[in-house]
């Protein structure tokens, strides 16, 4: 039996309010935020964080344990490496090279991505094809192997290491961005500009770039790891960021040969960030993705 | 009308060209017209006869696989053909603008109606961003947006569609321009809007003494708006002239049958009536008349040559063997355009 009430009531549709939908807590990657905030508050203030020097150790005080364990002591809580170096600070220390390395990699990326991008997308023709045949050499070289050739050219140095990555990862946006110039360039607001008479750099500076911005700082995100992880392991090979600035993937080559003989300290705290770091950044980007993106969010 | 024309197409031409060269459209096809200033020119035919190609080639932003081939373009005196493609860019939105298909896409979601409206005077007349938003602001006024102040500083989803519309009018006008082309600007509009957009335009037009081309498949708004028509098929233009006279008397057989389609209200035996058949597909022209297929009063002759432009009356032409003078029979080409 069915009451007219019954068959009135349909089932409450989602709420169509989006902007409260897309805010709403339970999208929100609450936790990769704040391990992002840690990391980045710990590379900010490094210097007053810090209980010791990074780079100076004691002999004395060499293979100390974190504090929990025997012999570990409260003065070095996660415990010293084969200098006697406290890795607590050079954890804290090597959160600035891998936050200063990321973010700036990612950026200098972007925007020779981004340039090139619409450049290819909006005025097309050979221009089109010469951006993106190197586009297609770049990605058809290994990555890894690519940025090490690079680093033996240049020199392993911080910045360089930035340049390095930068001149690495551009070919990933460059795609992505002229894929939506192209999309874009046909939109009806791009082709009143053209009968206004706007000229092409008008064009792209003033109509494109600002609706590939979305597009660009997903990218950017996502590209955090990658360029970590890279940054990392280029560290971790010996061409990266010298010692003994403390970078975490130096403290993983350091501490590679402690593994076997129990050390475990030395290799699973700076894995760990990387692996913390590397993984809220995909997150934050995942979400980011959806919600700068309108089908996504199902308006 | 009296003096020269604001604009002077001759024999104009454009086709598109595939990749391999092996197809080739005639999207316009020797179109002869001419528009005095003040005047509003008609162009009406079915989808794909090639209107808003004409549109385009007017103002050179054809798609990369469009060439003109032939034909000259005489604006204010100078050709616009033979200009290169930075003049070009200062004629564009400057001396003629146009209002597009879909006036409701035609605004950048991320930018002020201030900023979009003050874009083609900035780009033009180098003024600053103030002074431009000045004007801006009388621009709204001019295309009747209440509160023009509030207006300006608000983005396009802001606005219902009707407005968004009088925006991109404001935009075509921003320059004031000699030469207006509105390509279908009402098709997305619904029908009390329609009306006060066209009058908008209408109003806009005696204002500033616009020249207008108005592109449309609606007859009933070319009846209102228009001085003088142009109607096209398969790329040319098969009758041109003034609007009464073509309403009144129409020549070729094509715009007959357009007229008769028109449905008449409260008359509810009289059928729909429709033009049978399809258009041809302009990359295999049938040779002969290119409506003779679809034609009821064709003749042999008709798909064995193709008609040039007759006159058949002051400033009228059509292009259809029935319009041959009788004396002789010689082929009068027409030289001088419509006016």
């Amino acid at each position: 039996m069915s009451t007219p009430a019954d068959v009135i009531r349909l089932p409450s549709p989602a709420p169509r309010f989006t902007a409260l939908r897309t805010f709403r807590i339970g999208d929100f990657p609450v936790i990769p935020v704040l391990i992002l905030g840690v990391i980045t508050f710990a590379a900010i203030f490094a210097n007053l964080l810090a209980p010791h020097n990074p780079e100076v150790g004691s002999l004395a005080a060499r293979f100390k344990p974190p504090f929990w364990l025997a012999g570990g002591s409260t003065e070095y809580l996660l415990g010293t490496d084969q200098l006697g170096r406290d890795v607590l600070s050079r954890l804290i220390f090597g959160a600035r090279v891998s936050m200063v390395v990321g973010f700036t990699a990612v950026m200098v990326a972007g925007v020779i991505g981004t340039v090139l991008g619409i450049m290819a997308g909006y005025i097309g023709g050979w221009v089109d094809q010469v951006i993106m045949r190197l586009t297609d050499t770049w990605l058809a070289l290994p990555a890894l192997t690519f940025a090490i050739f690079l680093a033996a050219i240049v020199g392993p140095s911080m910045w360089n290491i930035v340049i390095i990555l930068g001149a690495v990862y551009w070919t990933r946006y460059a795609r992505v961005i002229r894929g939506e110039v192209l999309s874009l360039k046909e939109r009806e607001f791009v082709r009143l500009a053209i009968v206004a008479g706007c000229s092409k750099p008008t064009i792209m500076l003033r109509h494109i770039l600002p609706n590939v911005i979305n597009s660009a700082i997903v990218l950017a995100t996502l590209m955090l790891g990658v360029v970590i992880v890279t940054e990392a392991s280029l560290s971790f090979l010996g061409v990266g960021v010298p010692p003994p600035e403390p970078a975490w993937g130096l403290m993983l080559s350091d501490g590679k040969q402690g593994l076997m003989v129990g050390y475990w300290w030395l290799t699973v705290f700076p894995g760990g960030c990387i692996v913390l770091m590397v993984l809220s950044a995909n997150l934050i980007g995942d979400w980011l993705r959806v919600k700068l993106d309108p089908q996504l969010r199902q308006l | 009308m009296t003096g020269a024309p604001l604009l002077e197409l001759d024999k104009l031409s454009t086709h598109y060209v595939s990749a391999q060269g092996s197809r080739v459209v005639r999207a316009v096809d020797e179109v002869t017209l001419s528009i005095h200033a003040g005047e509003t020119l008609g162009i009406v035919g079915e989808s794909g006869s090639g209107k808003s190609t004409l549109a385009l080639t007017i103002l050179r932003v054809l798609p990369p696989a469009a060439r003109i081939v032939s034909g000259r373009m005489m604006f204010e005196g100078e050709d616009l053909v033979t200009k290169s493609d930075e003049e070009m860019r200062h004629v564009r939105g400057k001396r003629i603008a146009m209002i597009l298909q879909d006036p409701m896409a035609s605004l950048n979601p991320l930018f002020t109606i201030g900023d979009q409206v003050s874009e083609p005077i900035r780009v033009h007349e180098g003024e600053s961003r103030a002074k431009a938003w000045t004007r801006a602001r009388e621009l709204l006024k001019a295309v009747r947006i209440p509160s023009p102040e509030t207006r300006l500083t608000q983005y396009p989803h802001e606005m219902s569609g009707g407005m968004r519309q009088r925006i991109v009018g404001a935009i075509g006008i921003a320059c004031e321009p000699r030469l207006l082309i509105a390509d279908e600007p009402t098709t997305s509009l619904d029908l009390t809007i329609q009306a006060q957009y066209l009058k908008l335009l209408g109003d806009l037009q005696k204002a500033h003494g616009l020249a207008l081309i108005f592109i449309t498949h609606n007859l009933g708004i070319v009846a209102k708006m228009c001085d003088q028509l142009a109607v096209m098929y398969a790329g040319r233009v098969v009758e041109s002239g003034p609007v009464s006279q073509i309403f009144n008397r129409p020549a070729h057989p094509y715009t007959r049958a357009l007229l008769n389609s028109i449905p008449v209200m409260g008359d509810p035996d009289k059928r729909l009536t429709a033009i049978d058949g399809q258009p041809p597909d302009m990359s295999t022209m049938p040779p002969g008349c290119s409506f003779a297929p679809r034609c009821t009063s064709v003749m042999p002759r008709c798909r064995e040559a193709e008609p040039p432009p007759f006159v058949v009356g002051e400033g009228r032409i059509s292009r259809c063997w029935l319009a041959e003078p009788a004396t002789g029979g010689a082929e009068l080409r027409v030289a001088g355009g419509v006016a």
